[in-house]
């Protein structure tokens, strides 16, 4: 990883544009859901609130959809900058998705954007409703699109390798819906509607301390609080749990880096706290819950769990640590999320919520943790998958573009660290503003 | 089936370049035609809700190629590493200028993001036209199949060449004649009162400045790469593209001058057209042209993806396409009449 290893900073750019860029479509495709919820509440006779509800949230959306839109760019084309024999490689298979996204997702977005924005007066209740769905229907399909591609990657199906080495996409049909997507499908969206539900009840918790807007506020606390509680439920069960007996079954050397398990046996534990000691092959300072991982990963307090023992350590994932911590991260948060927003839905539920301060200044301050969270959760995805690209087919250290030198690299790497925080400063700045301007007009 | 892909990717360039170049024109005319703020919100309105569908469709090219023409993609996108990253660039600030300047109504901040819109829809204007340039000159493509270019060598059209030289230059030049130009027309279809008639102005004189400077560009094109103009006898849709360019170019000049507004934008429409046409048949069959030996061209039969991949791929084609036409459709009816446009 010396400063002369272009691959160390294609890599580190890559993982840098993509983890600000997912910034805001975690937002975008949560809080389109929630908008249409918002807009469905708004159709019923005297559903004016729930309509001026939602048009505050669409102006934050208009935002954070534009952030999303332009960070997005670079994601699809640093494909062929960056990782040029990867796009040569594989791009037979993944073009088909990232095309997809562009015809079938980003046409329809990008058509019904503007009404959104714009035309609730032209459109009348019934057609800006149409536009809201339309808006949320193509956020959730880009999301899928992008997830099959990186499903491929995690988990190649649907393709042949033919005499030559060349990949070839042999069934259209196993590579779209391969099992692997629609689980991280499933998990993924859960937890975008987990960041929308915070951010929705983190700005009504405010109003309500505040004494602002206490109407919308009450609004916004009741959809952001009842979400929250079942999204963060469902992301820990089914999907989260799925989604790891996964990881179990095809990728068992990255489920042992998770867990930092470097000794194979049954009645494996999960280790609650501790840090990773590669070098001396154990786990300092561990806590464990005895038998808890061999029952989640295959269903029996005895079964045989792999440690990274059973594997070559050219197979080893290669941070080994990084994948230890966004896991545990991320697990500790979603359970925190449930006690929080099961704590919020329990007082809501007995009209003590906008009197129980604490825990406004609670749900008020959570909003950056489910960001954290999602993060920890594709950095888990992302750091488990390597050493591969594309897993058991292509190295990441193969994938890189043959003729781009390690200068070159870090001086995009550098201009994006300084048009991106520049960009998050005005963005930060404009969505507080639309928070003190609040909800009327 | 690789010809079908070829016309493809060519056809999703030429909406590209039709389509977002409306809005990067109007963005480049930006304070020539809005004199204040007031009037520079108008033309951000008017390209408001179509810019972002356009600019999808570069998105779209990409992915296109990225699933035809895989080794095309790569090959390309790593050799003209910075001028990529530049347009994605500007591509980010010009987005964001948009959407950013109608959220607060300080005249200080509209100016501010006024200015980089503008500067970023010129920008873009000649980094695109000089990309196309490069195309038809060549890169230094080696025996394995990639290059890489620096931004600017000596200038001359010669290996080694630079990303920006005099013929890339000219060309980027010529599509920021081409496009204001278009964008002009534009305007002058969608707006009304004084900016309307500003816009009207500036088509009316520029459509005979694209005549010459296309001239002009052609002639350069024979200098920089004789041979591209070789194929012309045996390409009719090269012949078609040409006239049809010329025709397009007429009609645009002739009813901009009599206040045709319509009539001038679907010329000018038909100009870009007959020109990407023309260019793209000359082109067929390299996707990526070598300039250090014609035989280590990437063509369309070396850079594409397996038969069986492609005719996968033409079915959702088909499909996705269609739906995309028809949200155009109603986005442009929605549209359709003037001064209803939304307020920014």
């Amino acid at each position: 990883m010396s400063g002369g290893d272009a691959l160390f900073w294609h890599r580190l750019q890559f993982a840098f544009t993509l983890v600000y860029h997912y910034l805001f479509p975690q937002l975008t495709m949560g809080l389109a859901l929630l908008i249409a919820v918002m807009k469905t509440m708004g159709l019923r006779p005297g559903g004016d609130a729930w309509n001026d509800a939602a048009r505050f949230w669409i102006r934050i959306f208009g935002l954070n959809f534009a952030m999303g839109v332009v960070t997005g760019i670079p994601m699809e084309f640093q494909f062929g900058t960056n990782w040029a024999r990867f796009a040569s490689y594989a791009g037979p298979v993944v073009g088909h998705t990232l095309a997809m996204e562009g015809l079938f997702a980003f046409f329809l977005e990008s058509s019904f954007l503007s009404l959104l924005l714009f035309g609730e007066e032209r459109l009348g209740r019934k057609g800006h409703y149409a536009v809201a769905i339309a808006l949320w229907i193509g956020s959730w399909l880009s999301g899928y699109f992008i997830i099959a591609t990186n499903s491929f990657m995690q988990h190649p199906a649907g393709h042949e390798v033919g005499s030559d080495g060349a990949l070839h996409l042999a069934r259209f049909g196993e590579f779209l819906l391969n099992p692997w997507a629609i689980a991280a499908y499933a998990h993924n969206m859960i937890a975008a509607v987990v960041t929308g539900s915070f951010v929705v009840a983190a700005v009504g918790a405010y109003y309500t301390l505040a004494g602002r807007h206490q109407g919308a506020a009450a609004r916004f606390l009741r959809v952001g609080v009842v979400s929250g509680l079942v999204a963060s439920l469902l992301v820990a069960f089914p999907t989260g749990d799925r989604q790891a007996k996964l990881v179990a079954r095809y990728q068992p050397v990255a489920l042992a880096a998770m867990e930092g398990r470097f000794e194979s046996g049954p009645r494996a534990g999960i280790a609650v706290i501790g840090q990773p000691n590669v070098p001396a092959r154990r786990l300092d300072n561990a806590i464990h819950i005895p038998w808890a991982l061999s029952f989640l990963a295959y269903g029996t307090f005895e079964s045989e769990v792999q440690g990274l023992d059973a594997f070559p350590e050219s197979s080893w994932p290669d941070n080994i640590e990084l994948l230890y911590y966004a896991f545990h991260v991320m697990v500790g948060l979603g359970t925190i999320f449930i006690a929080l927003m099961g704590a919020a839905t329990l007082f809501a539920w007995r009209g003590r919520l906008v009197t129980t301060r604490p825990l406004l200044w609670a749900l008020m301050l959570a909003f950056p943790f489910p960001y954290i969270a999602n993060t920890a959760g594709w950095m888990t995805a992302e750091l488990g998958r390597q050493p591969w690209v594309v897993y058991e087919l292509l190295r990441t250290a193969d994938a890189s573009s043959p003729e781009v030198t390690s200068g070159t690299a870090l001086f995009t790497l550098i201009g994006f660290c300084g048009l991106y925080l520049a960009l998050g400063l005005l963005f930060v700045a404009l969505v507080g503003r639309e928070i003190a301007h609040g909800p009327h007009d | 089936m690789i010809e079908i892909w070829f016309a493809i990717v060519a056809l999703m360039l030429t909406a590209y370049v039709v389509l977002d170049g409306f809005d990067l024109g109007a963005g480049a005319l930006h304070f020539v035609a809005g004199r204040d703020g007031e009037e520079r919100g108008r033309i951000l309105a008017a390209i408001g809700p179509y810019w972002d569908g356009n600019e999808v469709c570069l998105l779209v090219a990409g992915g296109t190629l990225l699933v035809a023409f895989p080794k095309a993609l790569a090959a390309g996108l790593s050799g003209f590493y910075f001028a990529i990253f530049l347009v994605l660039w500007t591509l980010i600030l010009r987005g964001i200028s948009i959407e950013f300047r109608n959220h607060v109504a300080a005249p200080l901040w509209r100016s501010f993001w006024d200015v980089v819109f503008s500067a970023a829809s010129a920008a873009l204007a000649v980094l695109l036209g000089a990309a196309l340039g490069n195309l038809v000159r060549g890169v230094p493509i080696d025996e394995r199949g990639w290059f890489s270019l620096a931004l600017f060598t000596d200038w001359t059209a010669r290996n080694p060449v630079g990303i920006l030289d005099w013929y890339t230059v000219a060309t980027g030049l010529f599509a920021l004649v081409a496009l204001t130009t278009h964008g002009a027309a534009f305007l002058a279809w969608k707006c009304d009162g004084e900016l309307q008639s500003r816009a009207r102005r500036v088509a009316t004189r520029g459509f005979p400045v694209v005549a010459v400077a296309w001239v002009l560009v052609t002639a350069a094109t024979r200098l920089a790469s004789p041979d591209f103009f070789a194929p012309l006898r045996s390409r009719p849709v090269a012949w078609l593209g040409g006239v049809l360019a010329m025709v397009g170019l007429t009609i645009a000049a002739v009813a901009s001058r009599r206040a045709r507004d319509t009539r001038a934008f679907l010329g000018s429409c038909a100009f870009l057209v007959g020109l990407m046409a023309a260019t793209a048949a000359l082109f067929y069959p390299d996707v990526l042209r070598s300039s250090i030996d014609p035989s280590q061209s990437l063509t369309v039969m070396s850079a594409a993806n397996d038969r069986p991949g492609l005719a996968i791929a033409l079915t959702w084609w088909c499909v996705g396409a269609s739906l995309a036409v028809g949200y155009f459709v109603l986005v442009f009816r929605l549209h359709a009449k003037r001064g209803q446009l939304p307020k920014l």
